[in-house]
């Protein structure tokens, strides 16, 4: 059965996805692993009545985003690793003013300019803050081309919700490679925006700013928004499993290497090693509790990431000492094949039997 | 059933298309599929690949390091990926380019003219749909009727005049494969 299922590459679904989802503006400069994203929209919005605009620099679009949020519209903007860095100081302002707005990173090997191949070394850059001062961005990482369109939704969803820029974490596999997806009926929730400097029309003024000079306000400020991230920490954790009940030794990856991992999970399976998948889908708020909980039973933990390891030390935290966390990483662009993640799935398993 | 399918050639000898079409006609068929290009610096005449997994269960790695077959259009193709085909897995060879002989004795091989066959039918840039051909007719992947209808999902409309060309390719290839 075919359904309503159409063949498209990630950076296409994304940007169909933030239509149906009610983006009205989308600002944003064009760069490599993530271009088919604002050539589709280049051609869409327009078609939908919708603001295209592709800006100056980096730093113009996110500024753009940054205006639009302001007024209370659903934005987006997108780009990759070299770009995202750019988009830093905006990212902090737009934390800080508690504004909702969507940012795709489809992430390529750094630093620097780096390459154009498939990374996820800006894990620390995109759950940490990123830019300056003590913020947090919601973070989702989808692991196929279906949930680059649902995450999509969802992500505009809970910006409204909490008032915060919330990231899609992708990579450059995902964002190139084509894959079934349906959209289903995506239904915006849009919530009403009465912060919104729309046009004061009789009411109060609405001020939209994150300068607070006393710094009494500015420690007021922060302590809400702290009470604010916690609350996405109880409420908004997502997560994934495969084969994990009676699984010895866990592998924790997310994105693309997650699904490097079910493989590899297979072939361990096949010779008899209890191996399974944790698959965190919110990379902030990140699913400590159940590594924890796993971490009851489970004798071992792997992180598995392209990168040279950020995430593990999430692992770390949330495994607390109780068991050994490993990891395995390959950067630059470079993406391991399910035999390598095989392999070393072989050698944890033998060193903590031999244990 | 699980067939993890590398495609490769010069860029501008279709191969992505290969690929795509046969994403589709899985797709159509039900299956789980994935596709994935080579992305990269390459222009024109470089080298292109793409990677299909068609499966009837939930693909993990859409990354595939032991391919069960490889599709090579030209000579560096098959010096590139034969290696990594798995044991008893399939190499189908564009015997119009690529005169060398397969390395390895534990896989199997078919040849098949598809320049010459592209160019009899009158147009060499349907090579890549007499190696589909050939591919489907070694496998059973997908059904040739599906592949129509993917065809027409693949090309852009203003194309569709050459799905007749194309599937004459098609069938050419499954004839030579026989």
């Amino acid at each position: 059965m075919r359904g309503d299922k159409v063949l498209m590459v990630g950076n296409e679904a994304i940007g169909e996805a933030a239509i149906r989802a009610g983006c009205q503006l989308y600002f944003a400069y064009p760069i490599t692993p993530q271009s088919e994203l604002p050539q589709l929209l280049a051609r869409r919005m327009p078609e939908e009545g919708r603001v295209f605009l592709q800006a100056e620099s980096e730093v113009a679009a996110i500024n753009m985003v940054y205006g639009a949020a302001g007024a209370g519209s659903r934005v987006m903007t997108s780009s990759s690793s070299p770009g995202i860095s750019l988009k830093q100081e905006g990212i902090s302002y737009i934390a800080g003013a508690e504004l909702p707005c969507v940012i795709v990173n489809i992430v390529r090997g750094g630093p620097g300019l780096g390459g154009i191949q498939p990374a996820q070394s800006d894990y620390f850059q995109a759950t940490k803050g990123g830019g300056h001062g003590d913020y947090r961005l919601i973070v989702l990482a989808p692991a196929s081309v279906q949930e680059m369109v649902d995450l999509t939704a969802l992500a505009f969803d809970l910006a409204d919700k909490y008032r915060n820029p919330v990231m899609i974490l992708g990579d450059g596999v995902l964002g190139q490679m084509m894959e079934p997806v349906e959209f289903g009926d995506i239904k915006p929730e849009i919530p009403s925006k009465p912060w919104a400097t729309t046009g004061r029309k009789g009411r109060d003024r609405n001020v939209v700013n994150s300068l607070y000079l006393d710094p009494n306000k500015l420690e007021e400020h922060n302590w809400h928004l702290q009470a604010k991230y916690r609350k996405i920490e109880e409420e908004e954790i997502r997560f994934d499993t495969f084969n994990l009940d009676d699984a010895q030794l866990i592998i924790v990856a997310y994105g693309i290497s997650a699904r490097i991992a079910r493989t590899a999970i297979e072939m361990a399976r096949a010779d008899g090693i209890a191996a399974g998948l944790l698959r965190p889908i919110t990379l902030f708020p990140f699913p400590t509790g159940a590594i924890a909980q796993a971490a009851e039973k489970a004798r071992a933990f792997l992180s598995l990431e392209l990168s040279a390891g950020q995430m593990v030390e999430d692992v770390r935290l949330a495994v607390n000492g109780k068991r050994p966390v490993h990891f395995y990483g390959r950067t630059g662009g470079i993406i391991p094949t399910p035999q390598e993640v095989y392999g070393e799935i072989k050698k944890i398993a033998g060193e903590e039997v031999a244990k | 059933m699980k067939q993890e399918v590398i495609v490769a050639g010069f860029g501008g000898q279709g191969v992505l298309l290969l690929g795509q079409v046969l994403a589709y006609a899985g797709m159509v068929e039900g299956k789980e599929v994935s596709w994935l290009p080579s992305y990269g610096p390459e222009m024109r005449g470089g080298t292109a690949n793409c990677t299909v997994v068609l499966s009837d269960t939930e693909i993990g790695s859409p990354v595939v390091s032991q391919p069960s077959c490889v599709i090579a259009l030209n000579l560096p193709s098959m010096e590139k990926f034969e290696p990594m085909l798995k044991p008893g897995g399939l190499l189908i060879i564009n015997s119009s380019l690529i005169e060398k002989k397969a390395e390895r004795d534990d896989i199997e091989v078919v040849k098949v003219a598809a320049t010459e066959i592209a160019n009899e039918l009158g147009s060499g840039r349907v090579a890549n749909m007499v190696a589909l051909g050939a591919f489907v007719q070694q496998t059973g992947a997908v059904d040739f009727a599906t592949l129509e209808e993917a065809l027409k999902e693949v090309l852009p409309q203003r194309r569709h005049d050459l799905i007749p060309l194309n599937l004459q390719a098609i069938q050419r290839g499954a004839v030579e494969a026989e």
